[in-house]
């Protein structure tokens, strides 16, 4: 075994070796034996179904009825001529917009205080992330009644403190998206434990180091603590979106299932193709639908990936 | 520049005290700020103990609200939400845990196996093979719904467990990914060892890294479980008949329902999130630690 298995360049070893002995040809059939569950499938269940989608957005696929070409009249529905879509991706650029950052900075915030050097911060992590591992219908069906406008105990608080008419949350269409980033920021722990993970990654040295300089906690925060943690805020601002954009389980239950909340205020994209393709059984206008929430998707991901490289600072640079 | 360090640090006696009376003021400050943010998550989940634990004749809501339990101890209120004959969440609890549980089987097992010969084994392809599993991480699930959806609801998988579990059979891209970093630690003379002791590389997987992969492998194993457990698009699509309903989906559809007990619902609710917070507690360690290793390597 002259090759090392970790060798930096495994290809060239490997084509090396996959020429000649009969040991290389047995590894290589025994490699593709491995992998056998993984291709099937990657063939069933990814290749082929993405291959359809594309046929599909192109047909008028019903649920239980085969579709004809259509073209691209199911686009041109979409664009031209549905009000519904228009509120559906309203509703979720707003939610992407205004709660992305919300969580973001909140996030922030709650793990630079989880990051303090007490006794009993482990005790305090692990009651703040329990948010974060539950399912977004039991959170729902939990806020439901904490927010329900007159017999819930939010109200009652904000009665208490004297505002005289509490928000009808998930009945006033004004008020249900706000509402709901109040239930999103019930479980921001999650997104402070992956910052306090990026937090205790850097060096303590540095601050020791700024501290001489005579920097103040401001500077430091700004010179030490944010470039060194802006990998930590971009791999959790694009998670953080791609969830935005598919969100839909929470939606559901505090909406009123695929109703959508009062005057669809809570009408979220996946709702809407739930709606759709399930409710009504469009199946194929439901896939053209899918098709333009993923180059928004897309779009998105590659647009902050162009801002990773203006704003993200990596050690190796 | 260390002397003036040393000189700035020798206080007057005035300066000491202001100093530590300041540093007490911070930590009163920053516990009572984390105090708060725990009521924050517990109040909620304390309104939901107390309201499941109220027996049918006691108001769910209350002036002012009760978030935790003085008055009512009725334990009975999760044996009836369990047993309920219209809605037995017992029924749905065991739906969710059998999926979960092929669920785990499947990923554990898949992803391992796939991972083990992009981790150390040679042959032609596998840059490509790796290259294409990394972009299925990338791949849009809603666009691949409808198609999925399709294919299965033709071979007659609709109205049954198989759609839920059958993909977790062949790998997911993520837990092969972390998988592979993950045996790429194990020291190769082992294998190299086991292989002049003349075993086969099934044996090797099987018998060596498989063992050694562990800890990796319970972060796979946990991510399953959540996953699936907390699922509801993928019940909410595939399953009709009631019977067959996870905890998941027979909650959101039960909550809409009129005329719903609320005690049992919470009480009900309550139980869904209780395996979770039990796998939680126990593999907590793990668990943040693998969800943040992947958030701070990228």
């Amino acid at each position: 075994m002259a090759v090392s298995l970790r060798s930096r360049r495994p290809e060239h070893a490997a084509t090396a070796r996959a020429t000649t002995g009969r040991n290389a040809r047995n590894e290589e059939r025994a490699a593709y034996l491995f992998l056998v569950p993984w291709l099937t499938g990657l063939v069933a269940f990814l290749v082929i179904p993405l291959g359809w989608a594309i046929w599909i957005s192109l047909t008028d696929q019903r649920l239980l009825v085969d579709g004809q070409f259509v073209g691209l009249d199911n686009y041109t529905t979409i664009f031209t001529n549905d009000p519904v879509f228009n509120q559906a991706l309203g509703v979720t650029l707003r939610w992407v917009l205004f709660t992305t950052p919300l969580f973001l900075v909140t996030g922030m915030f709650l793990s630079l205080l989880l990051n303090q050097k007490l006794p009993g911060m482990n005790v305090f992590r692990t009651i703040l992330y329990i948010p974060a591992v539950l399912s977004g219908v039991a959170v729902g069906i939990l806020w439901l009644n904490l927010l329900n406008p007159d017999l819930g105990a939010v109200n009652y608080l904000l009665y208490e403190a004297g505002v005289d008419n509490p928000p009808y949350w998930f009945s006033d269409p004004t008020w249900a998206m706000p509402g709901l980033a109040l239930v999103g920021l019930w479980g921001v722990g999650g997104t402070a434990v992956i910052y306090l993970a990026g937090l205790q990654n850097i060096p303590p040295q540095l601050y020791e180091a700024a501290a001489i300089d005579g920097a103040g906690p401001l500077s430091k925060f700004r010179h030490i603590t944010l470039p060194l943690l802006s990998p930590t805020i971009f791999f959790l601002l694009l998670t953080g979106v791609i969830d935005a954009f598919q969100m839909f389980g929470l939606a559901f239950v505090l909406g009123g299932g695929a109703d959508g909340g009062p005057a669809n205020s809570l009408l979220f994209y996946m709702l809407y193709m739930y709606r759709k393709g399930f409710q009504e059984g469009m199946l194929g206008y439901a896939g053209a639908l899918a098709w333009i929430l993923t180059v928004i998707g897309l779009a998105t991901v590659w647009l902050l990936f162009k801002l990773e490289k203006r704003f993200v600072f990596y050690e190796t640079q | 520049m260390a002397k003036a360090v040393v000189e700035a640090s020798i206080p007057s006696d005035a300066g000491r005290v202001w100093r530590r009376t300041a540093a007490t003021m911070r930590v009163i400050a920053l516990y009572g700020a984390i105090l708060l943010l725990c009521l924050f998550i517990l109040m909620p989940i304390g309104w939901m103990l107390t309201a499941a634990l109220k027996p049918d004749t006691a108001p769910v809501f209350t002036f002012p609200p009760e978030w935790f339990p003085t008055e009512h101890w009725h334990w009975q209120t999760f044996k009836d939400a369990l047993l309920n004959p219209a809605q037995p969440f017992l029924r749905y609890a065991l739906n969710s845990a059998f999926i979960s549980l092929m669920a785990i089987i499947g990923a554990v097992l898949s992803s391992s196996l796939t991972a083990y010969p992009f981790a150390r084994l040679q042959f032609r392809g596998k840059n490509v093979l790796f290259t294409i599993l990394i972009a299925t991480m990338l791949l849009p699930g809603p666009v691949l719904l409808i198609p999925q959806f399709l294919i299965f609801y033709r071979i007659g998988w609709y109205g049954t467990y198989l759609p839920l579990i059958v993909p977790w059979f062949t790998g997911s891209a993520f837990y092969i990914f972390l998988l592979r970093q993950y045996m790429r630690t194990v020291p190769s003379d082992l294998d190299e060892a086991a292989r002049i002791d003349g075993a086969g590389y099934w044996e090797i997987y099987w018998r060596i890294i498989l063992p050694l992969t562990k800890p990796a492998l319970t972060v796979v194993a946990v991510f399953t479980f959540l996953a699936t457990w907390n699922d509801f698009f993928g019940p909410l699509l595939y399953l009709d008949d009631q019977n067959q309903f996870t905890v998941a989906l027979a909650l959101a559809t039960f909550v809409r329902r009129v005329g719903t007990e609320w005690n049992e619902m919470m009480a009900a609710n309550l139980l869904s999130i209780i395996p979770v917070l039990v796998v939680y507690f126990l593999a907590q360690n793990k668990l943040i630690g693998g969800i943040a290793s992947v958030g701070v390597k990228g």
